[in-house]
């Protein structure tokens, strides 16, 4: 059986390995065959630009060879997809060739698309990529002070993101002996600080006790960037001195090209991962178009139920998944410098955070580097 | 021609099914309705306040066996 993996994240490389280590003597009698397509050689530990975007970390921190986390057995080249012909399982790809598969696994991701708003990737601070993260790092240095803005697009990679932003900004300028020079101020799309409603009853009261000002119900609408303003759909116009944004996100355009789903979130069974209407292609991580979080670690859970799944139709030969995915999600919030918490949820389970403390922080500290180990399938 | 999408929230803590409509809209067309189907009473709330508010058309709400299905139309 040809699997073919499209994506080396998160998803597609915990998918990778938790398949290669299952199906050892399939691999070996050359009965499966694991073959992964990226666009790139280096696999980012993408959590790690909050860090980077605050002046916690270093570029080289974030990144690994590809190659280096992946089990033996797996076939990578970086030759990334171009052209999905589902109907004959086939991709071809950027140098011209063309992969049969038995199984697809699309995990190709998202990108914030903060272009998408008039003024917003002129006028805002962004900490979605190494070179935004590198960027928001030195304004921040030169801040002296003034009226900061973290302002939420949706759907956006990360659902704690702007809450960490936040906390961490505020311990940022605490740090520096800024507080009495900078104004905090947050705004978030819907009714409350998070759309977990159990974290905003925490964060709500944690945001007023540090002075932190807000305002809900607020989507950007465009930033003008002369006159310093933050205008949101529903009428608002916000000034600012410093704008720091968690834009909107959207999927990989190769997806929409390919007419796969709109945006480049590709319809998906919730609990299967399946593409609809689509036996053979399975869809993990931010592109598919489950209402979830479009976290990392959804993608791993998903990534383990898949492995499960896409392994026992190699060994049994069954079409039928033998495990539903359940919607896990586990998130890390960082409430400052030098203290978090967690939510963990599914579909049927709301989260209970907890007050943050200093050990959960240092546990996430210790998890920024053993995600490493995370992504080879060992933790 | 306007479309009718719904939008199955059920389940989703996060991000919930008024960020998902936010998302979804972006992909409509004006006059296309949206049904959101929730299992969190809340949204009954919340999301004809938000469409009133943004100045979408709020159309209904009707519960059945827990699930609340809230109708909306995108008009600009």
């Amino acid at each position: 059986m040809k699997i073919l993996i499209i994506g080396g994240g998160m998803g597609g490389t915990i998918l990778g390995n938790n398949l290669a280590r299952r199906l050892g003597p399939e691999l070996r009698a050359g009965k499966a065959r694991i073959t992964m397509l990226s666009a790139t050689d280096k696999h980012m530990y993408q959590p790690g630009l909050l860090y980077l975007a605050i002046g916690r970390t270093t570029p080289d921190a974030l990144y690994r060879d590809q190659v280096s986390l992946l089990e033996p057995g797996i076939e990578f080249h970086v030759d990334p997809a171009e052209e999905f012909q589902l109907d004959n399982n086939k991709v071809k790809t950027k140098s011209g060739k063309t992969y049969d598969y038995d199984v697809l696994v699309i995990a190709t991701g998202s990108r914030m698309a903060a272009e998408e708003v008039k003024g917003l990737a002129e006028n805002a601070e962004f900490f979605y990529t190494e070179e935004t993260a590198l960027k928001m790092m030195r304004r921040l240095q030169e801040f002296q002070g003034g009226k900061v803005v973290v302002t939420v697009g949706v759907p956006h990679k990360c659902p704690m993101a702007p809450l960490e932003i936040i906390f961490m900004l505020h311990d940022y300028f605490k740090g520096r002996g800024m507080s009495d020079k900078v104004q905090l101020h947050y705004t978030y799309p819907i009714n409350r600080v998070h759309s977990l409603e159990n974290v905003a009853k925490w964060a709500g009261p944690e945001m007023e006790r540090l002075g932190i000002t807000t305002d809900t119900f607020f989507n950007i609408k465009e930033v003008d960037g002369a006159k310093k303003i933050l205008r949101s759909e529903e009428g608002k116009d916000l000034p600012y001195d410093l704008l720091v944004a968690i834009p909107a996100h959207r999927g990989m355009d190769v997806i929409e090209k390919n007419g796969l789903g709109q945006r480049g979130w590709i319809p998906t069974n919730k609990t299967k991962l399946n593409m609809e209407g689509r036996a053979n292609v399975f869809v993990i991580g931010d592109t598919t178009n489950i209402p979830i979080s479009k976290a990392g670690s959804t993608a791993h859970f998903e990534a383990e139920t898949l492995g499960e799944n896409i392994a026992a139709m190699v060994k049994m030969g069954v079409g039928a998944p033998v495990r539903d995915y359940d919607g896990k999600v586990f998130c890390f919030i960082e409430a400052g410098l030098d203290r978090a918490t967690y939510a963990m949820f599914d579909y049927q389970n709301p989260p209970d955070p907890k007050a943050p403390t200093r050990a959960m922080h240092w546990f996430k500290m210790a998890y920024n580097k053993l995600y490493w180990a995370s992504a080879r399938g060992l933790l | 021609m306007a479309e009718k999408r719904i939008i199955d929230g059920r389940g989703s803590f996060c991000p919930g099914p008024l960020m998902e409509l936010i998302a979804v809209l972006k992909m409509c067309e004006i006059g296309d309705e949206l049904e959101v189907l929730s299992n969190d009473k809340g949204s009954a709330n919340d999301i004809p306040e938000w469409v009133r508010k943004v100045g979408h058309e709020y159309v209904s709400t009707r519960e059945e066996a827990g699930v609340w299905h809230i109708t909306v139309r995108k008009t600009k």
